[in-house]
């Protein structure tokens, strides 16, 4: 399976860097003033290295507990992540999680920002120009000296990208990074996001409500259920890139999958 | 065409008279509410004699004529005649206030000696024992700038220590919940105690009234802090140093603020309290020694004093807390 999924990056380059993720009998509970809640119910899945998965499911489900795991803020109750072997315990700069709100420090300018991961790692002196050439590939340059208020939702969040791919993460968590944009700008970064995929090659997860954004995107898309979370379902997209929303294919799989979240129309 | 060309032209040129604005009117009501306080200062009787009556009509006098000046002849555009039409009303009041004054203390007793003062009698205060007054304020502000720099720098890093770390607020939170309401100036039988000097117990007073809200507000801005900002910095590889310094303090700046204004106006009460012990100098010192021998003149003219200085100093906070927080504009 995780040759397959690499296989189908038809255009990208050999990842220059990227990390597989193997998440193993993943269980995680939520204590609420004494009473537990159980949130994620033996989660079992392999993301291989430069692949692009989606996860789908029912608002509450989960989805973004299971990015926190992954990015090692939170710590799960039961089971294992292993990122290229080395077992997930502490937050580390190679793999970045991205909110659903930009989560930009309203007191510093947009340049500065960026420049937190290289900061706060005390590696900013002589690599300035790594601060710029992220800013130029999201289009910010001339947002540089901005603060963050002064930014729309849709450079906002782009600044946020920016300040993720300074550090050359190795896999990328999205936790619904497009969720409160509006319509255009939505597909405007849709595209930029899959152009910076395919261009530095890393691990992308995906948490969206969308089924149409995951299918524009992801290689495979996973299916969660209802709280506590397992996995429902898992799609292969095997289409290439650029795809397009139209593609009868992709607007199979799309009745598919909602009829699996018992959405069908 | 031509005929719309013409058309239009008058239209802009009335446009551009109404840029301009029309004669200073407020001025001129100034300038006669003024000139009243001039008149009735030399023109009617003392009860009571103040000196320094000339000194007072003159300067009244040139005011007025600096405000009709200023009305007939002044800008009728800019910045500055933006300024004198929104203080307009201020100025007449001022006049009406200063007229009113004099009236009902130095000429007619109304308001009697020695418990009110005319503003000429301020006047002569400063015009008598301004040596006494500068020396004093410069004791004062010694005393002032030691006492709330010493108390908001504690109060802060204490502040940012109680918000930060759990063990901290574990023990200084009840604490602080128990000290923060007792006025500063309850502590002087102790400081005497503990302080070897009388000076550095009044410094102590002076810090602690001004450190508590700071330290409160600070810890308090800390503690509420966004946590997904952290989340940030952990994931970026931050270490708690840099979680503390660049992230919970800027963030919490805006609370440390409220905190500073709260303090700088406790300091400045217990400043005149704080004078009392044992000092041979400054501001309270000299209210205190005034009022012992019921020179009330002296006291209101140092109260003046005190109130520009407070609000010289408030708005220097002010200034300073534009520069640093220029970041929050979009968001007030």
């Amino acid at each position: 399976m995780p040759a397959t999924a690499t296989a189908l990056r038809v255009a990208g380059p050999v990842a220059p860097r990227s990390v597989a993720i193997d998440i193993r009998n993943l269980s995680h509970e939520f204590d609420l003033q004494g009473s537990c809640l159980e949130v994620l119910q033996s989660i079992d899945l392999s993301v291989a290295a430069g692949e692009f998965v989606a996860l789908l499911g029912p608002s509450g489900c989960g989805k973004s507990t299971l990015l926190r795991l992954v990015s090692g803020l939170d710590q799960p109750t039961a089971g294992s992540i292993v990122a290229d072997g080395a077992v997930v315990d502490r937050p580390d700069p190679s793999r970045i999680l991205v909110f659903q709100d930009p989560t930009l420090f309203p007191w510093t300018s947009v340049w500065r920002n960026v420049a937190t991961g290289l900061d706060a790692r005390g590696v900013l002196d002589g690599r300035e120009s790594r601060v710029d050439d992220a800013l130029r590939l999201v289009r910010l340059t001339a947002f540089a000296r901005a603060y963050p208020h002064q930014l729309s939702g849709g450079m906002a969040q782009r600044a946020a990208l920016a300040r993720a791919l300074v550090n050359d993460p190795a896999l990328l968590l999205l936790d619904e990074p497009l969720g409160q944009l509006d319509s255009l700008t939505r597909l405007t970064l849709q595209t930029e996001l899959l152009a910076l995929w395919r261009d530095k090659g890393f691990t992308a997860i995906l948490v969206s409500h969308d089924v149409e954004e995951a299918l524009l995107l992801a290689s495979r898309v996973i299916v969660l259920s209802e709280r506590p979370a397992h996995i429902q379902a898992e799609f292969n997209v095997y289409l290439p890139y650029p795809r397009h929303r139209d593609n009868p294919e992709l607007v199979a799989l799309r009745r598919q999958i909602l009829g699996t979240l018992g959405l069908e129309t | 065409m031509s005929q719309a060309t013409q058309a239009i032209e008058p239209v802009a040129a009335s446009a551009a008279r109404l840029g301009g604005r029309p004669l200073w009117t407020a001025g001129l009501y100034a300038s006669a509410s003024w000139a009243a306080a001039a008149i009735v200062t030399k023109s009617l009787p003392n009860v009571v004699p103040w000196g320094s009556d000339d000194l007072f009509a003159i300067l009244v006098g040139l005011t007025a004529i600096g405000f009709a000046a200023l009305a007939v002849v002044g800008p009728r555009s800019g910045r500055l005649r933006e300024t004198l039409d929104y203080y307009g009303p201020w100025f007449i009041a001022i006049g009406v206030w200063l007229t009113s004054w004099e009236f009902a203390t130095a000429k007619t007793g109304w308001l009697p000696k020695p418990f009110f003062s005319p503003p000429t009698g301020l006047l002569h205060v400063y015009v008598t024992e301004w040596p006494r007054l500068l020396i004093c304020i410069g004791y004062s502000l010694r005393l002032w700038a030691l006492g709330f720099g010493l108390g908001a720098s504690f109060g802060y890093v204490l502040g940012v220590a109680l918000g930060w770390s759990k063990r901290f607020a574990y023990w200084g939170m009840p604490i602080l919940k128990l000290i923060g309401p007792v006025p500063a100036t309850a502590w002087i039988p102790v400081t005497f105690y503990f302080f070897p000097t009388t000076f550095d117990a009044s410094v102590f007073i002076v810090a602690l009234a001004s450190g508590i809200p700071v330290m409160i507000l600070t810890s308090s801005g800390v503690a509420s802090v966004n946590r997904v900002y952290y989340d940030v910095g952990r994931n970026l590889g931050a270490k708690p140093w840099y979680l503390v310094s660049r992230i919970a303090i800027p963030s919490a700046l805006p609370h440390t603020f409220v905190g500073l204004f709260m303090g700088l106006y406790y300091s400045f009460a217990v400043l005149v309290v704080a004078e009392i012990l044992g000092a041979k100098w400054g501001l309270g010192w000299y209210i205190q020694f005034q009022t012992n021998y019921s020179g009330y003149a002296n006291v209101y003219a140092t109260l003046v004093i005190m109130a520009l200085l407070c609000a010289g100093l408030v708005k220097l906070l002010f200034m300073a807390r534009d520069w640093l927080l220029n970041w929050q504009k979009g968001f007030i």
